[in-house]
């Protein structure tokens, strides 16, 4: 604290240490310190350094929309019960009224209706979860396609894998809550997936829902899931998350002055921290903005859970989706008879495609590290362009989701483009596998055209458009040399060349060496060399 | 038949009305009660002429009625549902569908197609509601089939809450939850039920057109149709207490506004923070 207060001691009048105010902010920071030596800490955290970058600040959304959806959530657990108790409704809302719900339901329609404030903050909730897990989502992708997750930030990236995916056990428990129609679907599909496992499948759902679907214990379940349990390892783990943040320091993009050892940027205090937590009212701003003008999740369009319904356009929440399309095109009559029981392919697949892309997704970075025998730390965030493969990779992968998470709407698709919806299934079909083969090898050649334009850009400068007739009869086009600035953003990258086979310390050459060999020769075959200083010079040389 | 019950009543009034401001000799108003007897006398004389002619032609007008039809079906509809109502390779036969049937098509515009698809699809209507009801009659008479529903059960004013549960079970399977209309096989669908009218409603339950099954009353009771109704009715009178409804798509629409207009927000926001001052 003395640190902060000291150098605005200097700035004014008003931060004068003999002025009331001072001497008071002075004579608490002591006296919290002389008990924590905290001071330490703060002088650490407070001259963290934030780079600037817009990109930098999408995992600050998610903290904040999280804030956001902690802060409405404890609104709600006010008033909502968590039982599946039968009870007739007898709120406002008139088409509704005198009807068996059950508990979970009718207070939900309470809180919708009779609790002031109350539907604001269920659709504020609903909508921060919304965004709370698009800016994870779109966190990641930054993450991903700049190289921040490699050493020494490898741990860090699966510990933000798993607050995503405690984030969608989040969702999809919340979702559940209120015992409408639509959460009733989802969990019935839930539960079908569950029984679709061989041989414990079955026994698995009966103890999920305390007997048969849908029973009366799975609210109350998932409520104390939703509440304490999840949230608790979601805390948990983003404080972890931070803290490998702090210690790790950000990374930042090359530039004159930023090097591998430094961080170039703002302290966190104080500007940055003002910065921030003005931010966080925006976010927050944003949030309440759209939950007080659009409707999210009408619970009483929906209607009280009852088995024997299911809605048109029922559908997961957004970032459930991609299951849900796995589902819808997983191919029809997979399902084999062995041995006098049924295996359901056309539910294990799906199953088992979604288990490896998340997995493939958490082990990204092993994986690379891996191939590219790279074990120095990174600091510098690449420019996607200067590591094609990788990106190529990314964009495949997104690609891979995205049909999976078109499928899910796939009957909405239809009736709103007039397609049937054989056609938009079968072509999601065919677009699942092609589609990230084309991704990949599009992004790779519009990377490597990218760093080859960076290179001629570097060498040459641009082309000024400025065409000159020189003695000898010759035309030249004039380029404009680059300054050192932008020029150092072009060629600082890495360099790095497929790995040779060579013979271990027995003189053999292990078939994993080989593995690894042929992963690195994909992943570096095609590459663009970075300028050298040398060929820098030698084409000033010609310039002049 | 109301009309004509209704009419002498007011003829004999206005006549005892101009007995009893006749003069006893002439006066400033005689010719004001003049004026009055001579409308007074007209009017009667027209409305008993007009509903003594009422009662004896409503046979005629039905008459009437069913040869206009008759014409109409020739002209619009024989092509493909044959000269005698008997269908074609192209269209179902149409003995015994029903006046309601009729109304339904016609009066939504399904009918007369105006391409063959996967369904027949709403559009302007073609024909005055004189002319759908001619046809409707003239249909109606060739078999025995569905009449167009009385008014009472097509007004909406049952019991939204037992017709919202209805809907639910029966209905929004297809329809959507919030009958925003949803996707059937092979390029067919279930259309949206808002700005529909009660009759249109109660007839396609009745009738089952299209791909639609059909919710007879034993099925669903007239009471059960005039409560789904009321919900429907309800629900387009009613906007969304949480605000705009996003098209009641449910959570792809609530999915797609986020990551467009909410993420988009956000990052604008985060490249306005981090912008550099020029």
């Amino acid at each position: 604290m003395t640190t902060t207060t000291e150098p605005t001691a200097t700035r004014g009048p008003f931060a004068d240490p003999t002025s009331g105010t001072a001497r008071f902010t002075t004579a608490a920071a002591n006296y919290i310190d002389e008990r924590t030596s905290i001071s330490g800490f703060v002088k650490e955290l407070g001259r963290k350094i934030f780079p600037d970058h817009w990109s930098f600040m999408l995992g600050e959304v998610a903290l904040y929309s999280f804030i956001v959806i902690l802060l409405s959530g404890t609104f709600l657990t006010f008033f909502f019960e968590p039982a599946m108790t039968p009870t007739h409704y007898e709120g406002t809302f008139a088409p509704m009224k005198g009807l068996e719900v059950s508990a979970a339901f009718d207070s939900a329609m309470n809180i919708s209706f009779d609790v002031r404030g109350g539907l604001l903050m269920r659709q504020v909730h609903h909508w921060a979860a919304l965004l709370f897990i698009s800016s994870i989502g779109l966190h990641m992708l930054r993450i991903f396609f700049t190289g921040a997750f490699r050493k020494p930030r490898e741990l860090n990236w699966v510990i933000g894998f798993l607050l995503f995916v405690l984030a969608l056990a989040e969702g999809f428990t919340g979702y559940s809550l209120p015992d409408d129609l639509l959460s009733g679907n989802g969990l019935r599909i839930i539960d079908g997936m569950v029984k679709g496992i061989p041989v414990i499948g079955t026994w698995i759902s009966y103890l999920l829902f305390g007997g048969e679907f849908p029973g009366t214990d799975i609210v109350p379940r998932l409520f104390v899931l939703h509440i304490l349990l999840l949230p608790a390892i979601l805390v948990a783990a983003l404080g972890l998350h931070l803290v490998l943040l702090v210690v790790n320091k950000h990374t930042q993009f090359a530039g004159p002055g930023r090097t591998n050892e430094n961080v170039v940027g703002v302290p966190i205090l104080p500007t940055f921290a003002a910065k921030a937590a003005g931010f966080f009212f925006i976010v927050f701003g944003i949030i309440v903005l759209i939950a007080s003008l659009f409707t999210i999740n009408p619970i009483w369009n929906y209607g009280p859970y009852d088995p024997s319904p299911v809605s048109a356009g029922t559908q997961p929440d957004w970032y459930i989706g991609f299951a849900d399309g796995a589902l819808r095109l997983a191919p029809t009559h997979l399902e084999v008879v062995w041995f006098g029981y049924t295996v359901s392919w056309n539910i294990l697949l799906p199953i088992l495609v979604l288990v490896v892309f998340l997995a493939a997704v958490a082990a990204y970075p092993f994986l690379e590290a891996w191939v590219t025998g790279d074990k120095r730390e990174h600091h510098i965030a690449d420019r996607p362009r200067n590591a094609p493969t990788r990106t190529a990779i990314g964009a495949a992968g997104v690609v891979f989701y995205a049909v999976l998470w078109a499928a899910a709407s796939s009957d909405l698709i239809a009736t709103h483009f007039k397609l049937t919806i054989e056609g938009v299934i079968v072509s999601l079909q065919i677009l699942l596998i092609i589609g990230p083969i084309i991704a990949y090898q599009v992004t790779k050649r519009v990377c490597i055209g990218l760093q080859k334009k960076d290179r001629e850009i570097a060498l040459h400068g641009y082309e000024s458009g400025r065409i000159v007739r020189m003695p000898s009869g010759e035309y030249i086009e004039v380029h404009q040399p680059l300054d050192e600035y932008d020029r150092w953003r072009l060629t600082s990258y890495n360099e790095y060349k497929p790995l040779v086979v060579r013979p271990n310390a027995q003189g053999r050459i292990t078939a994993a060496t080989r593995v690894r060999a042929g992963f690195s020769r994909w992943f570096f075959e095609d590459r663009i060399v970075p300028v050298s200083k040398g060929e820098l010079e030698s084409a000033h040389h010609d310039h002049h | 038949m109301r009309e004509s019950s209704g009419v002498p009543s007011t003829k004999s009034s206005s006549r005892a009305a101009a007995r009893g401001r006749r003069p006893a000799r002439r006066g400033p108003l005689a010719t004001i009660a003049l004026l009055v007897i001579g409308l007074a006398a007209t009017g009667g004389v027209y409305s008993l002429f007009t509903a003594t002619a009422s009662a004896d032609s409503a046979t005629t007008v039905a008459a009437d009625q069913v040869g206009e039809g008759q014409k109409l079906y020739q002209a619009n509809c024989a092509s493909c549902h044959g000269l005698q109502l008997e269908g074609t390779d192209d269209a179902p036969t149409l003995v015994g569908v029903g006046a309601a049937a009729v109304d339904f098509q016609v009066g939504t515009g399904r009918m007369p197609a105006a391409a063959s698809g996967p369904q027949a699809e709403k559009k302007p209507v073609q024909f005055t509601d004189d002319q759908v009801k001619a046809l409707a009659a003239y249909v109606a008479t060739i078999g025995v089939g569905p009449a167009i529903p009385a008014a009472e059960y097509t007004d909406g004013e049952g019991d939204p809450a037992h017709g919202g549960e209805l809907f639910r079970t029966n209905c929004a399977m297809c329809h959507n939850v919030a009958g925003a209309g949803g996707a059937l096989t092979e390029g067919k669908f279930a259309p949206a039920l808002t700005g529909v009218t009660g009759t249109h409603i109660y007839e396609a339950m009745l009738t089952g057109p299209q791909n639609m099954p059909v919710f007879n009353d034993l099925n669903l009771s007239p009471t059960d149709k005039k409560d789904i109704i009321a919900y429907l009715k309800y629900l387009e009178a009613n906007p969304s207490p949480g605000g705009f409804e996003l098209g009641n798509l449910g959570p792809v629409a609530e999915g797609l506004f986020i990551w467009i207009f909410g993420l988009g927000a956000v990052v604008a926001v985060t490249v306005w923070l981090t912008a550099k001052s020029n």
